[in-house]
């Protein structure tokens, strides 16, 4: 690549320093979002997926 | 300076009948595009006179091509919406062809106009459906662009650009930017279409379905860069681009980055400032590669024998974009859109998973992976085909993105209440606004409307026809105070006389 692009990469590289010693302050793992996610997910997904998934089948386009 | 980017999306959505599998979807998307539009009131013809899907780019118009130029001589649904929109079916779908807009954030609040649109019509078709049978019917409308059983189908993004751009310049130009942006803007699927085991996901809906470089066809043998010559417009000073190589997004900063850098990219092309792009080996290689590398590291090989990666390459677009915004006259919304083409591309580069948030592609994949590990499924698993899809349905309520949506779990760029009055409002800065307020009051009177121009009858000996060549022309501070004193169609078409 050209001058412009090693610029860039050395640049990026320090926000990447700076964004990870950011993150190792607030890694507090907390999985019941993913819980709750998956739970709401689960509500409204369509309940016969082996049926749903054989019977979608659509007709090519443009 | 560049002209104005005049901008739109067109998207063909998938469509199934619930339990009924063998229901023919051409009937199913007629059904859905007559539900939304009867209102009761008089319907325009759309008219096809002005296009030519058939004429290249290139200069000549193709013989013997694949294409069935008009579509209505089956009396498919074609309606014309009174937020200058267009609605109807092609081939076998629903299609909502967005107005003209003249930024990329008006686009994507257009665009997902159409999104409200469609979940409204296929609700209001299911009640026909229910009564046909006696029980409840229900369609399932997907924004997405392929079955993931080998058929694809399309959303298409339009640029205006100057005539006077050599198309060789355009394609030369803009290839290595197409094979590179869905790392940014690609709505992710399951699968792959060449049986590779080592592909179960990618970046792109529709990258594995691309044959060749440059090409007219839109259905076989599609091309990354699509000839279609059809300006809808004055063809002597305007050319349109149609871009056939974008997935459908359901994340509002994708389909904002797809069209905005792309109008960026034009731009540049049109005004002559953007250094030769560097050329990719073999771009439709190139393209199924990176669409199949969800870590965006891997490079592909450039004709001078480097390699390169599709970051790097979007980064040659992006600081070109930045050196662009700071020495020359452009769009004010250029700011905006370049840091978020900066935004996206730093995430990248970092993780491509920090991006869960805006991009359809990590969104959807995240999604699968949490369902995997919860539920310890294969990436065959059926369970997770549905997911693929059902991302995509457009129902507020139920489906996946629009669920996450509403749970914050995703970002937005523009406002529910901005969507909803694009739903039959036109965009106020293009001739949009001239057609959909025609068609809201003077519809009986209409009874053609094309892009390019409206056609009266208000009775008299000949139909009168109103062009609109210039896609900038027409728009709510030119038009307006006339709509709003001519009561009739017929004063209106005196007024313009005059």
């Amino acid at each position: 690549m050209s001058d412009a692009g090693q610029v860039r990469r050395q640049r990026t590289k320090q926000e990447e320093e700076v964004e990870e010693t950011a993150e190792t302050t607030t890694e507090a793992v907390d999985t019941s979002d993913v819980d709750d996610l998956l739970d709401e997910i689960d509500e409204v997904l369509e309940e016969n997926a082996e049926e749903f998934v054989k019977n979608y089948v659509q007709k090519g386009g443009e | 300076m560049a002209i104005t980017k005049y901008m739109g999306t067109e998207t063909e959505f998938g469509i199934s009948v619930v339990g009924r599998p063998d229901f023919n979807p051409v009937l199913a998307s007629s059904m859905v595009v007559n539900a939304y539009a009867s209102d009761g009131r008089h319907r325009a013809r759309w008219n096809y006179e002005e296009e030519s899907p058939l004429r290249d780019a290139r200069g000549f118009v193709q013989e013997g091509a694949q294409e069935a130029p008009v579509e209505d001589e089956v009396g498919l649904a074609n309606s014309i919406l009174t937020n200058g929109a267009r609605f109807y079916v092609d081939h076998a779908h629903p299609e909502y062809s967005s107005p003209e807009c003249s930024n990329p954030r008006d686009a994507v609040v257009w665009d997902k106009a159409g999104e409200r649109i469609l979940d409204v019509a296929a609700r209001r078709a299911a009640q026909l459906l229910a009564a046909d049978q006696g029980k409840p019917g229900r369609l399932v409308i997907s924004k997405n662009n392929t079955d993931g059983k080998g058929v694809a189908y399309g959303m298409h993004e339009n640029y205006v650009v100057d005539r006077r751009v050599p198309f060789g310049e355009i394609v030369r130009q803009i290839t290595p930017f197409f094979v590179s942006r869905q790392i940014m803007v690609g709505a992710g699927r399951i699968g792959n279409e060449f049986d590779l085991a080592d592909v179960p996901y990618q970046l792109s809906q529709r990258a594995d379905f691309f044959e060749v470089e440059v090409g007219l066809e839109t259905t076989l043998k599609r091309p990354i860069v699509n000839t279609r010559d059809e300006p809808h417009a004055d063809p002597e000073r305007f050319r349109r681009l149609h871009v056939i190589i974008g997935d459908a997004n359901m994340s509002e900063t994708c389909t904002y980055l797809k069209l905005g850098a792309t109008a960026l990219v034009l731009a540049m092309i049109e005004d002559g400032v953007l250094p030769d792009a560097p050329a990719i080996a073999q771009p439709v290689k190139a393209l199924h590669a990176v669409s199949h590398d969800l870590s965006c590291q891997r490079t592909v090989s450039l004709k001078d024998g480097r390699a390169i990666t599709p970051i790097e390459l979007q980064w040659h677009y992006l600081e070109q974009g930045q050196k662009y915004a700071e020495q020359r006259d452009v769009p004010d919304w250029a700011g905006e859109l370049l840091a978020t083409w900066e935004r996206i591309l730093v995430g990248l580069e970092r993780d491509p998973m920090s991006l869960e948030r805006e991009v359809d592609w990590v969104t959807k994949y995240r999604l699968v992976q949490r369902y995997r590990e919860r539920d310890g499924l294969d990436w065959d698993a059926d369970k997770l085909k549905l997911i693929d899809v059902q991302y995509h349905d457009v129902r507020t309520d139920a489906g996946l993105y629009n669920k996450l949506l509403s749970t914050g779990r995703v970002d937005r760029l523009v406002r529910e209440d901005e969507v909803r009055a694009a739903m039959d409002t036109p965009p106020a800065d293009t001739r949009a606004w001239f057609r959909g307020r025609c068609l809201e009051k003077y519809r009986d009177a209409v009874t053609a409307a094309g892009w390019d121009s409206i056609i009266f009858d208000v009775g008299r000996e000949t139909l009168q026809r109103v062009p609109m060549m210039d896609p900038g022309r027409g728009g709510r501070d030119a038009t307006e105070p006339l709509i709003a004193r001519c009561e009739t169609a017929a004063d209106l078409l005196d007024a313009l006389q005059r």
